[in-house]
């Protein structure tokens, strides 16, 4: 019930994101959602891309360390108190969300997609499902 | 008026001294022939025995000890009196973790106390004096000998150690602090800092500073003595032979004065071993002539420097040797503390991170930076910052124990460190000296 992230190692100083994403568009890839982490002197770019195989390919080939964490893609109602929802849902089940960040693009226009790391992806999915919040798949990434 | 800690010692003639310099000389190499299996075997290696040493004219017949000398000695394996007769140990970093340990005895310290009292009354120092010691205590030698060599001129001594500026500040003002001892960089801080509070050098009691540990340049000397309104005096030496006061500046402020009377100096040629004449420029080997429980012959320093026996305004008759200009190996001097790259690349490799990895030393407002860039491998990458974040943290405790100072580590891009093609450059000091 996962999507794969990559996590990519870059030096916080100017052009080091713009270098990497080169690198992607390059080689064709589409990022559905991206989110930076960083510290005075590093940042972590966590992202997710319609083809991770190609995608963490033509990274590693570029000199880039990275590595893949399974998260989740969350559907979340696109009304207000939709993300409170679902919040809601995992803290009853005692999981904590360690960090989230919003997906691109949807193209339902009933849902925004939010991407959710957490400490138990079962529980997490469970506790989900139960109440009928929907995560999404890798395999869905090119519907979205 | 010039005034002397020992005159008729800091005075004496050449004729004096060279007298006294063959006398110990001939004794000491007896001490460690009979005492030292070491020193012993390394004689015998060259064919020597202390018969062949007749005065300072043969010293050059003698080995060489460096700091390899030392590693493989550690700890007891130079020492030449029974340690029930030794009163004290100073140390300091060595190269891939084993530390330098320096033996005394009381008599020992009592000439290391005295060539220290020498630097202070070169400094203008008298028992009136209020003189704040703030270089580091405990294995350190600043700290205990600046301090010892206070006390033997009799100045009232405030042993503040290094750190915590604003309780040095307080001091200097409270108790009209007239003398201060520490790193020039330390020194420069503290002015700086003074300086900020709004005190002009008029309202600061101090009138000298001698300060030493680490290389810093006349410019830095003429910005010291003006923000503090002082004079700066430079002191030169190194725990194996003491500790500070192996050589001091006196009032002309230009090169300082080796104690001779204890210390045989030469200068080689770094490459070939070779002595060098007088005036040459090259490395500077010391000869203890008066330690007993540590003593050392033709010790290579590894610092460039350049000798004169031309006579000074100070009266003083003992030979100068200039600032050193550089050294013959890779050690660096942070903050006083001796760092070689070696150790630096040994806490990573514990630590599990590659040897690839580049030393940046800058002086930031004053105060000497080390920062350690260590490439990221895909081993150690992880997607939790917190992670990362606590393998630094380890890294940065790892430093400081091994080199007795905090370091800032950062993490770099994967092949972002220059590989050169012969010899890596791992060092890049930034610091204008």
């Amino acid at each position: 019930m996962n999507i794969k992230q990559i996590s990519v190692f870059l030096e916080n100083k100017p052009g080091a994101l713009y270098a990497m994403t080169g690198v992607l568009a390059q080689n064709q890839v589409d990022l559905r959602a991206l989110s930076v982490a960083e510290t005075k002197d590093f940042g972590i770019v966590r992202m997710i891309a319609d083809d991770v195989y190609k995608a963490t390919t033509v990274l590693k080939e570029a000199g880039y360390i990275h590595s893949i964490t399974p998260v989740l893609g969350v559907a979340i109602a696109d009304v207000p108190g939709g993300l409170n929802r679902v919040l809601q849902v995992l803290t009853d089940a005692k999981v904590n969300v360690e960090y989230m960040y919003a997906f691109l693009g949807g193209k339902k226009a009933d849902h925004a997609y939010m991407v959710f790391r957490v400490e138990n992806n079962e529980a997490a999915t469970a506790a989900l499902a139960a109440r009928g919040i929907k995560t999404v798949e890798q395999e869905e990434m090119d519907t979205l | 008026m010039e005034r002397y800690y020992q005159p008729e010692i800091e005075c004496a003639s050449r004729e004096q001294i060279k007298a006294w310099q063959d006398e110990r000389l001939v004794k000491q190499v007896r001490h460690v022939w009979d005492n030292v299996p070491y020193y012993r075997k390394k004689m015998e290696e060259k064919g020597l025995t202390p018969d062949d040493i007749k005065s300072t004219d043969d010293l050059y017949k003698l080995p060489f000890v460096t700091k390899a000398d030392l590693r493989e000695a550690y700890p007891y394996g130079l020492v030449a009196k029974p340690l029930k007769d030794c009163v004290r140990i100073q140390s300091t970093s060595g190269t891939t973790g084993k530390r330098v340990v320096a033996f005394y005895t009381q008599h020992d310290i009592d000439l290391w106390e005295d060539c220290c009292a020498r630097a202070i009354v070169a400094a203008g120092g008298t028992d009136e004096d209020v003189c704040q010691v703030s270089y580091g205590y405990g294995l350190f030698t600043g700290g205990p000998g600046l301090n010892g060599g206070s006390h033997k001129v009799g100045c009232l001594t405030i042993p503040t150690s290094s750190g915590n500026t604003e309780r040095q500040i307080m001091f200097i003002r409270d108790l009209n602090a007239t003398i201060l001892c520490c790193t020039p960089s330390y020194a420069a801080y503290i002015g700086e800092t003074m300086k900020e509070m709004g005190l002009t050098p008029d309202q600061i009691p101090l009138k000298a500073g001698i300060f030493g540990a680490e290389a810093w340049s006349e410019e830095m000397r003429q910005d010291i003595q003006n923000t503090l309104g002082i004079k700066a005096y430079d002191i030169y030496g190194l725990t194996e032979l003491s500790g500070p006061g192996v050589a001091f500046e006196c009032s002309a402020q230009s090169g300082m004065h080796i104690n001779e009377d204890h210390f045989i100096a030469e200068i080689i040629d770094p490459e070939t071993g070779e002595v060098l004449p007088e005036g040459s420029k090259g490395e500077l080997v010391f000869t203890s002539i008066t330690k007993e429980a540590f003593p050392l012959l033709r010790y290579r320093t590894r610092d460039i420097c350049m000798l004169t026996r031309e006579k000074c305004s100070c009266g003083r008759t003992h030979v100068k040797m200039c600032k050193p200009m550089g050294r013959s190996d890779d050690m660096l001097i942070i903050r006083g503390v001796n760092v070689f790259p070696s150790q630096i690349e040994t806490v990573l490799l514990n630590h599990g991170y590659p040897a690839n990895y580049q030393i940046i030393v800058d002086r930031v407002k004053s105060t000497d930076t080390l920062d350690v860039q260590v490439e990221m491998t895909p081993e150690m990458f992880t997607d939790n910052l917190g992670e990362i974040d606590r393998r630094q943290k380890e890294l940065v405790d790892g430093l400081r124990s091994m080199l007795g100072l905090a370091a800032k580590v950062t993490l770099v891009a994967p092949k972002s460190i220059v590989r050169s093609e012969g010899k890596a450059v791992r060092v890049i000091d930034k610091r204008k000296i």
